[in-house]
């Protein structure tokens, strides 16, 4: 057997990493007796301690409801909430942070767009353009709206290699009044364009809406850059705490939409038969928010910035290269998804004849959490021909060292099923 | 290479399991069933479609077609063999407990939906008979 060279990182150093490691304190989980592999954070990250002690923090010293209190507490945690929306604002290139609206979720705020912008904008015969390559929350939705205004959907195909299909392009804009498409694959790992689609959109007359889901959390991501209208992602993925995300939108467009949820918050004057609604953010903001989640998720902004978003992503790279490297090296397995020019730390595959969930499970025994199944993706999944895959996906907190235990939990899943 | 660490798996997928995943048997489809029904773990995608022949009361044929994980496709399989020839009221009282005495091992709360997905079809597809023949 070959000495396995381990890779020099990118982006960051070993102690780098080995520092952040300690403010993650799940890394110190012994799961079945075994160190804890965590390699499913393109599902949900885990959390710095930063970002559970000021959640926690909250809580305890200045938990109150926000925008009516005029109580100290009260005008704190309004602050807090407010301060979180501005910095999460600057975290992704807008000065303006009412284009920030809070929601539970990437899936609730393309819901709103769907539901605010799509039934007030379309109509029996337009087009709606998708990609063959979406998330079920980028797909669904969309298949509602189609179905209750008479929209027609339209898809653009993926190629072979995992990448987007881009050559009819113009031609499937055509008529088209909305593109939704993803910035990264959940499941392929695939970057797309974003700027280029959305540019393209633009030109043909069409609103833009990036799930940005696994963009966020793990590359620079400015929205005044990328060029789009919409943009979703979910704070659980990027260091955050779950029940909380974000819908950008530029403030004309969302100016000009009527709210998604009513009710208490979102609301000016409200009469007995009608009422008048708040402007953005807060019309679509109704009822009690997030208000600790979003006090967590400005801390894992404040995380995500300190390490730096660029070094996270060329870490990131260098580990997935390394594991591509590794894992084409293992007899029967095989790997899904564009070369490593195109495409973040998320790694598909397939061992021999064991079914994904049966490869989760041995893995699991030995510590290895990835991900194994369909990655809310089945259209996809029929157009590879597999059944389901096991996903394994890298972020800060990863180390060579987990990429060489996923390898050997691999071979012992071999050896169990007996694969040479 | 031996391998203490991993004898839970060991145990889990031995080898008249990975044959029964392998070699599935009664593998297929019935033309003209009495009774059938599909159904799939949504959350997996692991599929079983079962097809029953039923003569008074008996399951004189049975056949199985599905895709899914080693444990899903073997219980079905081990479900298959042991249903033949059963009457249906022996059949109505088979419950968890045998499907995991088939496997052979206590199974953890998240495989567990896979080791029943057989069971489930089958029931389902003799409830589907039921309330159409109620003379059954």
């Amino acid at each position: 057997m070959s000495a396995i060279v381990k890779p020099q990182t990118q982006g960051l150093t070993q102690a780098d990493v080995a520092r952040i490691r300690a403010n993650f304190p799940i890394l110190a989980e012994r799961p079945h007796g075994k160190q804890l592999v965590f390699l499913d954070s393109a599902a949900s990250s885990q959390k710095p301690v930063q970002v559970i002690e000021a959640m926690d923090d909250y809580y305890r010293r200045y938990h109150a409801n926000i925008h009516r209190g005029v109580y100290h507490i009260s005008e704190l945690a309004t602050e807090a909430y407010e301060e979180a929306r501005a910095s999460i604002a600057r975290f992704i290139g807008t000065p303006c942070a009412a284009e920030c609206i809070y929601v539970r979720n990437a899936t609730e705020g393309l819901n709103l767009v769907a539901y605010s912008w799509g039934r007030s904008n379309l109509k029996r015969g337009d087009a709606i353009l998708l990609t063959e390559m979406e998330h079920h929350s980028n797909l669904v939705p969309w298949q509602v709206l189609a179905q209750q205004t008479g929209a027609q959907l339209r898809f653009v195909p993926v190629a072979d290699d995992g990448r987007l299909d881009l050559h009819d392009l113009d031609n499937l804009l055509d008529g088209v009044r909305l593109f939704a498409f993803t910035a990264v694959s959940n499941t392929l790992g695939t970057i797309n364009p974003v700027r280029d689609l959305a540019a393209r959109a633009r030109a043909a007359g069409a609103v833009s809406v990036v799930d940005a889901c696994q963009a966020v959390p793990r590359m620079p991501v400015d929205v005044t850059e990328w060029g789009a209208d919409f943009i979703a992602f979910s704070g659980h993925k990027m260091l955050g705490p779950t029940g909380i995300g974000i819908l950008w939108g530029r403030k004309a467009l969302l100016d000009a939409m009527p709210p998604f949820l009513t009710g208490g918050g979102m609301i000016g004057v409200v009469e007995l038969t009608k009422s008048t609604y708040a402007d953005v953010p807060a019309r679509f903001e109704a009822g009690t928010p997030a208000i600790a989640e979003a006090v967590g998720l400005a801390a894992a902004v404040r995380y995500l910035e300190a390490v730096g978003m660029e070094r996270i992503h060329q870490y990131e790279l260098s580990l997935a290269g390394y594991a591509l490297e590794r894992l084409a090296q293992v007899p029967a397995v095989k790997l899904y998804g564009p070369p490593m020019s195109d495409r973040t730390g998320v790694i598909s595959m397939t061992v021999g004849d064991i079914h994904a969930h049966d490869l989760a499970s041995i893995l699991d025994s030995e510590g290895v959490c990835v991900r194994a199944g369909h990655h809310c993706n089945q259209p996809l999944m029929e157009k590879l021909g597999v059944p389901a895959t096991a996903r394994a996906s890298f972020y800060l907190y990863n180390t060579p060292d987990e990429v060489d235990a996923l390898v050997s939990a691999i071979e012992k899943a071999k050896r169990i099923f007996k694969i040479a | 290479m031996t391998d203490n660490t991993f004898t839970g798996m060991d145990e889990l997928y031995r080898d008249f399991i990975l044959d029964h995943y392998r070699n599935p048997r009664n593998a297929g489809t019935l033309d003209n069933p009495d009774a059938t029904f599909e159904d799939l773990n949504p959350l997996c995608g692991d599929k079983i479609r079962m097809d029953l022949k039923i003569d008074d009361g008996v399951v004189t044929d049975v056949k199985f077609k599905g895709r899914g994980c080693a444990i899903s496709q073997a219980s079905a399989s081990l479900l298959t063999e042991q249903i033949k020839g059963k009457s249906l009221a022996e059949i109505n009282k088979l419950g968890k407990e045998d499907v995991l005495a088939n496997v052979g091992i206590n199974i953890s709360a998240a495989r567990l939906k896979c080791a029943l997905l057989g069971l489930k079809v089958l029931k389902s597809a003799l409830a589907l008979k039921y309330v159409e023949e109620p003379d059954l």
